[in-house]
């Protein structure tokens, strides 16, 4: 096993994320993206913690875990609220805030 | 704190005792839940006084009446303790040099075994229980907080619980409907709260923060009634005046503190009262250092306890509520001066050489101001005006009595003080509930019928204050004269020192005393009715209290007989003296006067006489003179002030108060205004002036060429560019705000993309 496996399979899951973040116009799926963007940094955290026999970088990850739980607590929560209100969830046409 | 302290066995031979112990019951040890208790009435009664039915009146009483009962707990459990306790006693360690600590520690021996007879009169000797936390830290210093409770402490927590207790049952009905009944309700417990933490105080430093709150309360409760200009002018004029005395408390403090810490290992100062007096009583400090605390420390005295020459805010502070001046500027407040001197009394006493000395300046101080308020309260026409010199004249008793080293007498003078100048007091209030006024010649006379309760308990009050007896003024008061020494007549009766000057001082204010209460009492209550309306007596919330001040007004003096009085057990006689005063490391050892019976008769006989040229001037001369001219008079159409010159000018002297508010307001505070005034004013008009009118002239001409050339061209050239190119930024800009998530996403992305580059490049 090295290290590298585990970074490469972070970067691919991050570029993922990314890509969905940016390109998909659907609510939920943004949010799920952001999930692996976060997952993938975890992954990130997890490997070195265990290459180098750190405990610290796992608690770190729980700590990743918990609060991506809330996150997307507060992001379902909006995203139900959108739907309730516009009945459509196209994050391309929320545009209040355009300037 | 405890760092120093080396418990008995491991350290008796390096340690010096110090009198106090950790040890005792629960009582002693915990009483400062004593002052918790109105402090927590104190913020109840803000913050939710004004919903309560009673508008926070029945907290206060509750949170008051509360610590009395835990206050006369505390009291028994004293007595036990005192009797009883042998458990370990503190020691201090000192590191004074071998020779010095050597040469103090045997004196005391020496001293201990000369006065060995008193200590036997007072048993074993006693141990005060000491309770402390550490409040903070800072470089090296513990400074705490905590509780010191013995005999002295005690007996105040019993009088100020006893009289705060009374006074506000009192003031539900003295002061109710008034406007801000709430607001007086909470300050009444908050003075309750700061008076009983100054009594416990365990160092200087808590004696000064209680010291400065009860100052507080007594300029809010002054100024009650705020909206008359008098009232808040006598209110900052008490403030203004402690506060002069406050600096010296701050200074002698800060002195004792650095001055202890000099022998003690470990630290740089000390606060803590028992180790500062152990030091002081065992020779261990320098004696200028003593002389210069002891002298700051009699400033903080001479103003709270309103001594002659700073007593002048007293008087008028009468302009506060009855119940008020009855609680705070008779019985508890202004006594606060008088506890400090007793509390730290082994500074005073090695300071000021109390011992074998026949003069000093806390004895003199004490009896100019006993002389000087007797005198003034003779020509006082509003009665609460009388009480307040009164009152001045009867701490100057105290002080008097603590500076001949009568400590026991001055303390327990006190004690029964409080108890008939708050049944006097309450008495003016009740008198002045019924005439809406509190002037005797125009308002009052003729009372007596139409107020019974207030009539008897007023005449108990005077007649205790006058000393005559068996009434409890007469008890403590011959015990100062004793103690002063001065005595010689028919063998002599020890003492500390030979304070004749102190016995004279102290026989003719006897007098004074007994002959302006006999004024006061005709003025007010016989005579004709000179005042308009119908009489009523004061309804039962305030003739209770009075009763039951009267009461301790007439038994108070029995709690301590003196030694060798031959009609009572031995087990009666000074049972005051020996639960009050310490025996202790931290209570210097003081010799003990022998009262006698020929003084006794001598100042009984004195009191009489004063008794009788007033009663012969006013009861017998100006009634007459009253059925002559059908009509109650108040003096004599054709009395000595008016025939003789010198009683004239005496007269006018008295009435002018020594022309002291002159000095202060018209001569001092004049004298320093009206010359810099002037000089203000010169270098005004032509300093200030000539310079003001050039630098003008100046600046216009200045300011024509800067808006020509400067403002028009330049500055407004530069705005109109900056705004010109923000404004197009901003159009530009606008175009990134599209509202749309993603879009902000991929610059967040974007930008930590390029903040990674920038990272790797450099790493």
């Amino acid at each position: 096993m090295y290290l590298n496996q585990f970074l490469l399979l972070s970067a691919v899951l991050f570029a993922i994320g990314v890509y969905g973040v940016l390109a998909r116009r659907n609510g939920v799926l943004v949010l799920m993206s952001i999930e692996l963007i976060l997952n993938a940094v975890n992954i990130n955290l997890v490997a070195f913690a265990a290459f180098r026999e750190s405990i610290p970088g796992e608690v770190f990850a729980l700590f990743v875990i918990a609060v991506a739980a809330a996150e997307v607590g507060v992001g379902l929560a909006m995203i139900l609220l959108l739907y309730r209100n516009r009945r459509n969830i196209d994050l391309t046409e929320i545009d209040l805030m355009k300037g | 704190m405890t760092e120093f302290f080396i418990i008995a066995e491991s350290a008796s031979q390096s340690g010096i005792p110090l009198g106090i112990t950790s040890g005792g019951s629960w009582l002693l040890r915990n009483a400062w839940i004593i002052p918790l208790l109105p402090a927590l009435s104190f913020l109840g009664i803000l913050f939710f006084g004004k919903r309560m039915p009673k508008k926070g009146a029945e907290l206060g009483i509750t949170a008051v009446g509360a610590a009395f009962v835990l206050a006369v707990l505390t009291g028994i459990a004293w007595f036990d303790h005192r009797d009883n306790y042998h458990g370990e006693e503190a020691h201090l360690a000192v590191v004074a040099s071998e020779h010095h600590a050597e040469e103090g520690h045997s004196d005391h021996e020496k001293e201990h075994d000369e006065h060995s007879d008193y200590d036997h009169g007072h048993g074993h000797s006693s141990l005060a229980v000491s309770n402390t936390v550490t409040w903070f830290q800072t470089n090296g210093v513990d400074l705490s907080v905590g509780v010191l409770v013995d005999g002295l402490s005690v007996m105040m927590l019993f009088v100020v619980t006893l009289i705060s207790l009374l006074v506000h049952i009192y003031s539900t009905d003295y002061v109710g409907g008034d406007r801000r009944y709430t607001h007086y309700f909470a300050f009444l417990s908050l003075f309750s709260a700061s008076m009983l933490t100054l009594v416990i105080s365990e160092n200087t430093l808590q004696l000064l923060v209680a010291w400065e709150l009860v100052g507080v309360c007594s300029f809010a409760l002054i100024g009650h009634w705020w909206e008359e200009k008098p009232n808040s002018d006598a209110a900052l004029k008490a403030f203004l005046t402690n506060r002069v005395g406050d600096m010296g408390l701050l200074v002698g403090v800060t002195i004792l503190f650095f001055s202890v810490g000099s022998v003690l290992p470990d630290t740089f100062g000390s606060f803590s009262i028992a180790v500062t007096n152990t030091v002081a009583n065992n020779g261990l400090l320098s004696h200028t250092a003593l002389l210069v605390a002891a002298a700051c420390l009699m400033a903080a005295v001479m103003s709270k306890s309103g001594q002659f020459f700073l007593h002048t805010w007293l008087p008028d502070a009468m302009a506060g509520p009855t119940p008020v001046s009855a609680l705070i500027h008779a019985a508890t407040m202004v006594v606060a001066g008088v506890f400090m001197i007793a509390r730290l009394y082994g500074v005073f006493f090695e300071g000021l050489s109390i011992g074998g000395s026949s003069i000093n300046l806390m004895a003199l101080v004490g009896g100019i101001t006993t002389l000087v308020g007797a005198s003034l309260a003779f020509v006082q026409r509003d009665i609460k005006k009388v009480l307040a010199y009164s009152t001045i004249s009867q701490l100057g008793y105290m002080v008097l009595a603590l500076g001949v080293g009568a400590w026991t007498a001055a303390v327990f003078h006190l004690f029964t003080h409080a108890f008939f100048k708050a049944c006097l007091f309450l008495g003016s209030g009740s008198v002045a509930h019924a005439v809406h006024s509190f002037d005797m010649k125009s308002d009052m006379g003729g009372m007596r019928k139409a107020m019974p309760h207030t009539y008897r308990t007023f005449i108990i009050g005077s007649i205790a204050l006058a000393g005559l007896p068996p009434l409890a003024g007469f008890w403590s008061k011959d015990e100062i004269l004793a103690g002063t020494g001065g005595w010689g007549l028919f063998g002599g009766t020890g003492g500390n020192g030979a304070y004749t000057l102190m016995l004279v001082m102290g026989m003719i204010t006897a007098a004074l005393t007994a002959a302006y209460m006999t004024r006061c009492v005709y003025l007010t209550f016989f005579g004709e009715f000179r005042g308009h309306g119908d009489l009523h007596e004061s309804g039962p919330r305030i003739v209770v209290p009075l009763w039951i001040l009267a009461g301790f007004a007439v038994i108070a003096g029995l709690f301590n007989l003196p030694k060798g009085f031959q009609l009572v057990p031995d087990s009666f006689q000074e049972r005051f003296g020996h639960y009050v005063e310490p025996v202790a490391g931290y209570f210097p050892t003081i010799a003990h006067a022998t009262p006698s019976w020929s003084l006794a008769i001598v100042s009984t006989l004195i009191v009489l006489g004063g008794v009788t040229a007033a009663w012969w001037y006013y009861f017998v001369k100006v009634e007459a003179a009253s059925k002559a001219a059908g009509k109650s008079l108040t003096e004599l159409p054709n009395g000595p002030t008016t025939v003789y010159p010198l009683a004239k000018l005496i007269h006018n002297l008295l009435d002018k108060k020594y022309y002291l508010d002159h000095l202060y307001t018209g001569i001092i505070a004049g004298g320093t205004k009206g010359p810099l005034a002037r000089v203000a004013y010169r270098f005004n008009q032509q300093v200030i002036d000539g310079t003001v009118d050039r630098v003008g002239e100046t600046a216009v001409k200045s300011g024509q060429f800067v808006y020509d050339k400067i403002d028009q061209l330049v500055v407004d050239g530069a705005v109109n560019t900056s705004g010109r190119l923000s404004s197009e930024a901003g159009g530009e800009l606008r175009k990134v705000q599209s509202g749309k998530v993603q879009s902000y996403a991929a610059i967040l992305f974007a930008a930590a993309t390029v903040l990674a580059g920038i990272l790797i490049v450099i790493v």
